[in-house]
């Protein structure tokens, strides 16, 4: 337990320290969301019902854009050999790996998300649904995302292949995320079919994610 | 305690490194890996240290603990030193004495005998290269583990780290520790050769 304590806090340190990649998502979250007005046109109406798509897919690519680096930089300085020699297993160490990534790269989204609802004319409660399905859905994009960034430090490949590996996989998330959005505002559905789809999603790539970072990381060994 | 490995062949990149290779170390006795580039000696710490599979062959671990693999009672030394450079000397200590787990020295401490006791604050960053060797060289003392693998373990030291670390060496060998180092410099203790891949 000290063990994986040790390992979340240190990448949350590392990554709210200068250079740290926790402010870059929130940035580049940020710049997405506060273009998109300019872009779309002064359609009050129109903004309001691409809004949770556009906060989604803002978040989506803010999450991808750090998640690469999750297990690279350990690989480059030496820390992975030292974590896979460890006593603590390797799944639980992703795991850890993977939370500390999204306490410090995936929550502050969810914290902007009622910031930049304004800047898309959505209301109080559409604003409150788009960051509860946020919070939901997060953790899936982050615990898929660790299989990617395991392929991408094994197969020696950087950026890109991740994005066309986790792309793919990350859809249904998008899908439900949307949906159960959507929902809230616009209706006709309930927001309770695709929410409970959404956190079933969270939980399988909870229990998968780690396995499957773990066995790449492992048949990767170099 | 004793180490030994049987019939060990390695394969890289489909070419073989090495093949048929036996060692064996016993308790206080130190182990230099030599032989030419690309001989395997990398190769050969890397297989105990579990961080690639041999293509045949075993390693054992006679009298460890018979619930730790083999790799979990070593510490490894590689080329790379592990450290983050956000975060300060001691913070890196820190997490991997914490890490790492098991039988516990004290940090400062372990810091002193390294000589880097004036810089726990600074952040690893700003250390030269002989002083982030020292600070990795500081872990293996925080955390006690039976078996030290040493990859050219001296780069980067001066003259008087070098001294203290053949003490340092001295010191674990004197507890009953063992060290496999695979080096070109002499490592400054007793030590028998293991030599890979003939004559230069």
């Amino acid at each position: 337990m000290t063990a994986l304590s040790a390992l979340i806090r240190r990448d949350i340190r590392i990554a709210l320290r200068v250079g740290g990649g926790a402010l870059i998502g929130v940035l580049f979250f940020l710049t997405v969301v506060v273009l998109m007005p300019f872009a779309v046109g002064p359609d009050l109406a129109l903004l309001s019902r691409l809004g949770p798509a556009i906060l989604w897919l803002g978040a989506l690519l803010a999450s991808l854009l750090t998640l690469d680096r999750l297990f690279m930089a350990d690989h480059e300085d030496g820390s992975l050999d030292l974590i896979t020699m460890s006593r603590t297993p390797l799944e639980l160490a992703c795991a850890a790996k993977a939370l500390a990534h999204w306490l410090a790269a995936g929550l502050p989204l969810i914290v902007a998300t009622p910031v930049l609802g304004l800047l898309l004319n959505l209301d109080m409660v559409a604003t409150g649904a788009v960051a509860l399905t946020l919070l939901a859905g997060t953790p899936a994009l982050t615990f898929t995302g660790m299989i990617g960034a395991a392929l991408a430090v094994t197969l020696h490949r950087g950026g890109l292949l991740m994005a066309v590996l986790v792309l793919p996989l990350s859809i249904p998330v998008l899908i439900f995320g949307v949906a159960a959005s959507q929902a809230v505002i616009v209706g006709p559905m309930t927001f309770g079919a695709p929410f409970s789809i959404l956190c079933a999603l969270s939980l399988v790539s909870l229990v998968v994610g780690p396995f499957a970072a773990a066995a790449s990381l492992r048949h990767g060994l170099d | 305690m004793r180490l030994s490995g049987h019939g060990l062949r390695c394969v890289r990149g489909g070419r073989e490194v090495f093949a048929g290779l036996e060692f064996a170390a016993a308790s206080g006795e130190a182990l230099a890996v030599t032989g030419r580039n690309g001989s395997g000696k990398t190769s050969l710490l890397r297989l105990i240290a579990g961080l690639l599979v041999p293509a045949a062959g075993t390693i054992a671990l006679e009298g460890g603990d018979a619930e730790l693999t083999v790799p979990e009672q070593c510490h490894y030394l590689g080329h790379r030193d592990a450290l983050k450079p956000a975060l300060s000397v001691a913070e890196n200590l820190a997490f991997w004495a914490d890490f790492l787990g098991g039988e516990r020295s004290d940090a400062a401490e372990s810091l002193a005998k390294v000589g880097l006791d004036h810089a726990t604050h600074l952040p690893a960053g700003f250390l030269s290269a002989g002083q982030r060797r020292r600070l990795s060289l500081a872990r293996l003392l925080a955390v006690h583990r039976p078996v030290w693998l040493l990859d050219e373990p001296t780069n980067a030291l001066d003259v008087t780290g070098q001294d203290m670390f053949s003490g340092l060496m001295r010191e674990h060998l004197g507890g009953g520790g063992m060290i496999i180092a695979a080096t070109h410099a002499p490592l400054g203790i007793d030590s028998r050769e293991l030599r890979i891949g003939g004559t230069a």
